[in-house]
């Protein structure tokens, strides 16, 4: 049950025994948040940085109150209010960081593999909150976390992801993350989002999503995310909307109790109804609140316990 | 690191004349046994806290909560343990504000370990009292606690070990005093 690792940069270095260990230390943490006094002493006097190069909600305030529930002290950091903006680099803009003596730093940054290059010179243990289409570990782990919450298990489940595939970091760290705790993906989108070439992280591919919900037990629905689209990469939103939006009547086609899953933000309407995000099937909310948990665990298994050397 | 056993100070059936004491103990102290709640330490104290609640189910027939605590979270000595110390959950299903808390573990040594403990309780509400009870005081103490049951007083070397081992999870009831094994 060892977890042996300075950085958290992917779900591709976890072994399926790291992600159980994960999501057994979460599965404690979860109680201290339920607690009146929401706060235990386990990182008192580590300092955390949250450097977020792109914008988000969820992320950033859940590494926030999981670092404040474990004691730590974090400062939160982003593109527009700093000397970013006056052209400093990432590499001096993480060593000014450090020379505060920080213990850690959480970045998301809108060029995949930048958590790698940081964690390549710098002290401090870093954590990926999303780099570019690469990957988001701790979104996969939070969501692994909740479905065995719900469903007990992840062995022979069969996951549905469906939409912008190819440019989703969540989707990537969660087909790695599933597939290694014994689920089966699989992917669902127009071509353009679901290539070929993803099947090479071990999910199957379906272009047709009434095919696809035939027996799911969990339906993830990804955001459209036009900030990162080249352009024509379809027609046009409402087409998409008609072929791959969830509607009650599609989310039938799954298993009677299937659960609905989104990473957030939703664009209500287009990939979901409103309806369906707030229906008893969804536990959307559920995941912003097991996220908290499950970050909690990431920073204790890195930060807590004896220090260990960390090599360049 | 390999060690031997260099004595057996208690058998099962000095182990159970011990809990039947302390009991007794408790129940004398705490008139109103409804405000009384038992908290066991992992993992050791939760067994023995359990046993407590039973004997005072037969002897009073009352029956007073139990909870579990986990104290890794709050340890002192925290980073000069093994880098996984795997966390378990603390569960303690009823409000122990104002109520007089019995702090069960097996052994105590230093005191950092009550120490911790009652930073947790405090986390959780603010009781009345905390009385503390251990199954063995090995002395050695470097905090100011002292405990409020012992089931038994034990003077030990630094070096020695002492194991208390309960039926509930090492298939035996017994104290045994260890030491490591020279090499």
């Amino acid at each position: 049950m060892a977890f042996q690792h300075t950085h958290l940069l992917g779900i591709e270095d976890l072994t399926r025994e790291d992600i159980l260990t994960v999501l057994e230390t979460a599965d404690s943490f979860l109680e201290v948040s339920s607690r009146e006094v929401k706060k235990v002493p386990v990182l008192r006097g580590k300092t955390i940085v949250n450097l977020f190069m792109e914008p988000s909600t969820r992320t950033r305030s859940s590494f926030e109150l999981a670092s404040k529930r474990l004691s730590a002290d974090i400062i939160n950091f982003s593109k527009q209010t700093s000397a970013v903006v006056k052209g400093e680099s990432l590499r001096d803009t993480i060593e000014n960081l450090e020379s505060m003596q920080t213990d850690a730093i959480i970045i998301r940054h809108e060029a995949s593999g930048s958590p790698h290059y940081i964690a390549s010179f710098c002290r401090s243990h870093v954590i990926n909150a999303g780099d570019g289409t690469h990957e988001h570990p701790t979104q996969a782990l939070l969501d692994a976390f909740t479905i065995r919450q719900k469903k007990k298990r992840l062995e022979g489940l069969k996951v549905v992801i469906v939409g912008d595939c190819v440019n989703s970091r969540v989707a990537k760290s969660n087909i790695l993350c599933l597939t290694r705790l014994g689920a089966r993906v699989t992917l669902a989108g127009p071509p353009a989002f679901v290539p070929e070439q993803l099947k090479s992280l071990g999910a199957d591919i379906e272009y047709n999503l009434d095919k696809a919900l035939e027996s799911a037990d969990v339906v993830m629905m990804l955001r459209i995310q036009m900030e990162r689209m080249q352009k024509n990469c379809f027609p046009s939103l409402r087409e998409y909307a008609q072929l791959f939006s969830l509607t009650p009547q599609r989310m039938n086609r799954a298993k009677k109790r299937a659960i609905l899953m989104h990473p957030g933000p939703i664009n209500k309407g287009i990939e979901l109804t409103s309806e369906m995000a707030s229906s008893d099937r969804s536990v959307i909310l559920k995941q912003v609140e097991n996220g908290v948990a499950v970050r909690m665990a990431i920073l204790y298994l890195l930060l807590g316990g004896k220090e260990r050397e960390i090599t360049a | 690191m390999e060690e031997k056993i260099k004595a057996r100070v208690m058998d099962s059936k000095k182990i159970k004349r011990a809990f039947q004491r302390i009991t007794t103990e408790i129940v004398e102290r705490n008139r109103d046994l409804n405000e009384l709640v038992i908290v066991g330490i992992r993992t050791r104290g939760v067994f023995i806290a359990k046993r407590i609640q039973q004997l005072i189910k037969t002897m009073e027939e009352a029956s007073v909560p139990l909870g579990i605590l986990d104290i890794t979270l709050y340890r002192d000595d925290f980073s000069e343990l093994e880098p996984q110390h795997i966390i378990k959950k603390t569960e303690i299903p009823f409000d122990i504000a104002g109520k007089d808390v019995v702090l069960v573990d097996d052994v105590i040594f230093t005191g950092r370990t009550t120490r911790a403990a009652m930073d947790s309780l405090f986390d959780l509400g603010r009781p009345r009292s905390i009385q503390l009870l251990v199954f063995i005081d090995r002395g050695h103490r470097e905090l100011p606690i002292q405990p409020d049951y012992i089931g038994k007083f034990l003077p030990t070397s630094r070096r020695e070990k002492v194991k208390v081992r309960l039926k509930e999870i090492d298939k035996i009831d017994e104290v045994l005093i260890t030491e490591p094994v020279k090499i």
